[in-house]
């Protein structure tokens, strides 16, 4: 099946409840397995609503998954400022933290060893036209660092996921997404 | 082709392909999934999906559907399948095959939502009244959702007994990829039994209630000839790295499924460790806890709970060998970590 090397990623993205951070670890782990490779997606779960936390963790590898909780994720995503401060101290020694800086004091972060990544990603979804794909352009961060999944699988898990009338929808959310990839490219990690 | 699926919605699907028409329920979080997949895919495909007045309504209508000889499942959790157990000690007195699915959550009560094994007992010592046992499958995966879930109906139609499924809200909330195959073909008895309507042939009755002279007590021992045959052939477990294991970790649904995690990173760090995960809860796979308590030389119980199957873990092992026990009854964010399962086995490694 892969001619690739042993492959072994996990992330955590956590926000609050309506910024659609399960729609993008569904959609990053939908990519994976059209790849072929081994995932699991396990959202947080329990009496949380709109404005509450939310969290989920995808693990991508090439071979059997065990745990799907990670003690210490290598990348994390967080989208709003409670995310922030729960979750820094749990990123892997050195890890990614990718922070939406539209929402999060990146100034009140303390770790040294982490790369960081710290975007408006609310503000760049504005600025193109709808603040509701803020998730999108943070995928597209995300990927951006870790291209683990191409674009085109992308692409393709948002035209099974959104048709009929849903479909119109689907350029603006690659654009998102392409623009987040083009940030951190350009800022060159 | 692989789909990315929810485990409790696994759970539905293997329903539908083993089979299934038959679904009574009542709410209750954190299995929710499961009726709502049916009650939307059922009436496509000529199913009845029913939302009962409680979970005793439930159970009793689907004994009534396994009566008459169809495959029929129900699904709750922990507060719900405590209502049910008059129902299933009745099928199993009246030997009515059916599956039943508890998606565990925190106890006793009303407890909580999060994912928890607490119902251990109550699934393998039959919580109900009577002298009388049933097949617990405990899956780890969404693909075991699947798999074990269509394999208790083919047991339960095997054996005439109700079967149960006994996951937790982790496996019934995460995605993996599914395959929707099919075990492998079992030859199973046709259900001559069954209440389908007596013209042209003698009325048949199925029943629990046993007062003649020494009827109840054969009854028993017929049963409990079953019982004997289920323990011989459906007994099933997972080993990972135990033929040289110095400490074997036993743990089943979730919490194996973390701790398999943990035993990788501990054999990196060059610690001989193992998992023994048992699938089957009942019957127990104690023999070969047995056999392994022969090499290993020491035992890690990990369980989402303060301590249950643990008991048939000492029972198997006996008094020569040290059985530790790490458990973690449930919380708001109470599930373990790989790693504090990994402090443990390096605690206790011999």
């Amino acid at each position: 099946m892969h001619s690739r090397e042993k492959m072994y990623s996990d992330v955590m993205m956590a926000g609050f409840g309506g910024q659609g951070i399960l729609l993008i670890g569904n959609l990053l782990a939908e990519a994976a397995l059209l790849e072929e490779y081994e995932v699991t997606y396990l959202p947080s779960y329990g009496v949380e609503m709109r404005g509450g936390t939310a969290n989920c963790t995808v693990v991508i590898s090439d071979t059997e998954i065990g745990s799907p909780q990670v003690s210490a994720p290598e990348v994390m995503l967080v989208m709003s400022q409670a995310a922030a401060e729960r979750f820094e101290p749990n990123v892997k020694p050195n890890g990614l933290l990718i922070a939406n800086s539209t929402l999060v004091e990146v100034g009140k972060f303390s770790r040294k060893d982490l790369e960081m990544v710290c975007l408006p990603f609310n503000k760049i979804a504005t600025e193109m036209g709808n603040s509701r794909f803020a998730n999108m352009v943070a995928l597209g961060a995300y990927l951006g660092k870790r291209p683990l999944v191409k674009l085109e699988s992308i692409g393709q898990v948002l035209k099974e996921n959104l048709t009929g009338k849903k479909a119109e929808f689907i350029p603006m959310n690659m654009k998102a997404i392409e623009k987040g990839i083009e940030l951190v490219s350009k800022s060159g990690g | 082709m692989k789909k990315l699926i929810k485990g409790n919605d696994a759970i539905a699907m293997a329903a539908i392909e083993a089979g299934c028409r038959f679904y009574y329920g009542y709410p209750i979080t954190p299995q929710n999934d499961i009726p709502e997949y049916l009650a939307r895919e059922f009436p496509k495909i000529g199913g009845t999906f029913l939302q009962a007045e409680s979970e005793i309504g439930a159970i009793n209508m689907i004994l009534g559907s396994a009566a008459a000889g169809k495959r029929a499942m129900i699904s709750s959790s922990g507060p719900g399948i405590s209502l049910m157990q008059e129902g299933i000690s009745y099928m199993s007195g009246s030997e009515i095959p059916a599956v039943i699915v508890n998606i565990q959550r925190s106890g006793p009560g009303l407890g909580g939502i999060s994912p928890s094994q607490g119902d251990y007992f109550q699934a393998t010592r039959g919580g109900g009244h009577g002298d009388y046992r049933t097949p617990v499958f405990a899956p780890s995966s969404v693909q075991e959702m699947y798999d074990l879930t269509f394999l208790a109906f083919d047991v339960a139609d095997e054996y005439r007994n109700p079967v149960v499924v006994l996951a937790d809200g982790m496996l019934g909330q995460m995605k993996e990829p599914l395959d929707l195959r099919h075990p492998p073909q079992r030859e199973l008895p046709e259900k001559t039994w069954a209440l389908t309507g007596c013209a042209g042939r003698k009325p048949q009755l199925l029943k629990s209630l046993y007062l003649g002279h020494r009827e109840l007590d054969k009854h028993c021992w017929d049963l409990w000839k079953k019982y004997q045959r289920i323990i011989s052939r459906e007994i099933r477990f997972e080993e990972v790295e135990t033929k040289d294991a110095d400490l074997v970790v036993v743990a089943f649904g979730s919490a194996a499924r973390i701790s398999k995690t943990a035993v990788k990173d501990a054999r990196k760090e060059g610690l001989k460790v193992g998992l023994f995960r048992p699938i089957s809860l009942w019957p127990y796979p104690e023999q070969r806890l047995e056999e392994l308590a022969k090499t290993a030389k020491a035992f890690l119980v990990v369980e989402l709970n303060t301590g249950q199957m643990v008991e048939d873990v000492k029972m198997s092992v006996g008094k020569d060998k040290p059985i530790h026990f790490y458990g973690r009854p449930p919380g708001a964010d109470a599930l373990p970590m790989p790693i504090e399962i990994l402090d443990q086995i390096r605690e206790v490694y011999p």
